[in-house]
């Protein structure tokens, strides 16, 4: 009910007042009344709720929010490798 | 990182690595607290995520989600679920609703019913959409049944404005519109309230900004996070509470930068004003009266609401859930469904006996889809 998809702009109707979207393959229209004039534009990812254009999403905090994400994951790469190495140091075994 | 990609935004925040990362950092954190912490994420689209992806599994045992009232659908009592019913037997009336709103059972049955009854019930994907079934139909009367949160509202003013400004008569507004915060203030009132901190709705700030959260910190003393709905939105926004905790803070803050900001949509806020108010109550299903919890058609705009044309139809009688029925404690955080003795057996999402059960997105209906038992 409350969820909305980001979808991404390939059309605008000014007459109409109506884009249409892409939904991951999906297209279809939606309406531009909530948000202001010439805001929203050709490219722009957006947020699609009931038939309607919410708002625009931030790219620039998307990507880095991704960026982010990604650095996480390869530090906690790497503090894996360093357990693996200190397992493998602390080995009772080692040596017999 | 190169140019963003439609997919991105969905896999790049569903990522099982980046879940198990925050898993990883959320049990440092949570070492450091001296008392473990319950955090409500009051919408229903969070309870699904958090179901669907099992990460209260993956949460250290002193970080407990407790599911709120959130979820419009499950919110909605059936003393207004009836005047739905009601409306849509009237002979000349075809009753408009969202999807959401078909198996909800009143006192009288669900819209669904009252279709099979013989009535007129068209369950619309946009708002919009009624204004095509009022041009095809113009010898009967359209009613509009809004519901939904802040999210929501908006699109009804919408199609209320193009009803206004095209002068449509025969299109009229049953509205059920709800606040979101006034129903967190109600659970901060509970003398038994568990409540640590928030994970605030997503897509309602993105209509109402984040400010409307501003007391919860300063007055009520409850850290809150804005997040959004992908399971690594979830987890992020974990982390940060439990952080906040751990440093002793108690601040709102936002998860969900790409999408929302401190003011939120203006224009959708400004469409709202011109159509609603506040209504002085509304009763939440389960969990009560609810003083400012919802909106109503402003008074110049009465020859679009139904609920005054039709007044002498629709009963104003409270009714109140099955007695053996615990979503009142659901919704406030108090009880899981697996403690109601009626969940899985008397009440299933087929059979809905309770309101945390009727839509996808209750809680009940979530532990039952996910706690594999369909």
């Amino acid at each position: 009910m409350c969820l909305s998809i980001p979808s991404k702009v390939v059309k605008i109707d000014k007459e109409r007042n109506v884009a249409t979207v892409d939904t991951m393959g999906i297209t279809r229209e939606a309406g531009l009344d909530l948000m202001e004039e010439d805001d929203v534009k050709i490219g722009d990812y957006v947020l699609l709720h009931i038939g309607f254009i919410m708002n625009k999403l931030d790219e620039a905090d998307a990507l880095e929010s991704l960026k982010v994400y990604s650095e996480l994951v390869e530090k906690m790469d790497e503090q894996e490798r360093q357990n693996l190495v200190e397992e493998d140091d602390n080995c009772p075994n080692r040596g017999k | 990182m190169g140019e963003l990609q439609l997919k991105d935004l969905y896999t790049g925040f569903r990522d099982p690595e980046v879940i198990q990362g925050y898993a990883k950092l959320i049990e440092e954190e949570a070492k450091k607290l001296s008392s473990p912490i319950n955090i409500m994420e009051v919408c229903g689209g969070h309870t699904h995520t958090i179901m669907k992806y099992g990460l209260q599994q993956l949460l250290p045992e002193n970080i407990n989600f407790l599911h709120g009232p959130g979820c419009p659908v499950c919110i909605m009592p059936k003393e207004r679920i009836d005047h739905a019913y009601i409306l849509a037997m009237q002979e000349d009336v075809i009753l408009v609703t969202l999807g959401d709103m078909i198996k909800v059972p009143g006192s009288k049955g669900s819209l669904q019913d009252a279709r099979a009854q013989g009535a007129d019930v068209r369950f619309v994907y946009s708002p919009l959409d009624t204004l095509k079934i009022a041009k095809e139909n113009p010898e009967k009367k359209i009613i509009f049944f809004a519901i939904g949160f802040e999210t929501t509202t908006p699109m009804s003013a919408a199609l209320l404005d193009v009803v206004v400004k095209q002068n449509i008569s025969n299109i009229l507004f049953h509205i059920n519109h709800v606040t979101v915060p006034e129903a967190m203030e109600l659970l901060l009132a509970d003398d038994e309230c568990k409540i640590d901190a928030f994970l605030g709705p997503s897509h309602v700030s993105v209509i109402s900004g984040s400010q409307i959260y501003d007391k919860f910190p300063s007055e009520y003393k409850k850290p809150v996070v804005v997040g959004g709905f992908e399971p690594v939105d979830v987890m992020e926004s974990i982390s940060m509470i439990v952080r906040q905790f751990a440093q002793k803070r108690c601040e709102l803050e936002v998860q969900y930068k790409r999408a929302v900001n401190t003011e939120g949509n203006l224009k959708a806020q400004t469409l709202n004003e011109n159509y609603f108010e506040k209504a002085p109550h509304f009763r939440f299903r389960g969990l009560g009266d609810i003083p400012n919890g919802g909106l109503k058609l402003r008074d110049e705009y009465s020859a679009y609401n139904a609920e005054v044309l039709y007044e002498e139809l629709l009963k104003s009688e409270l009714i109140d859930d099955h007695k053996l029925c615990i979503c009142g404690d659901i919704l406030k955080g108090k009880a899981t469904p697996p403690q109601c003795s009626i969940f899985g057996t008397a009440c299933k999402p087929s059979t809905p006996m309770g309101s945390c059960m009727v839509s996808s997105e209750g809680a009940c209906a979530a532990y039952y889809k996910y706690g594999n038992l369909l």
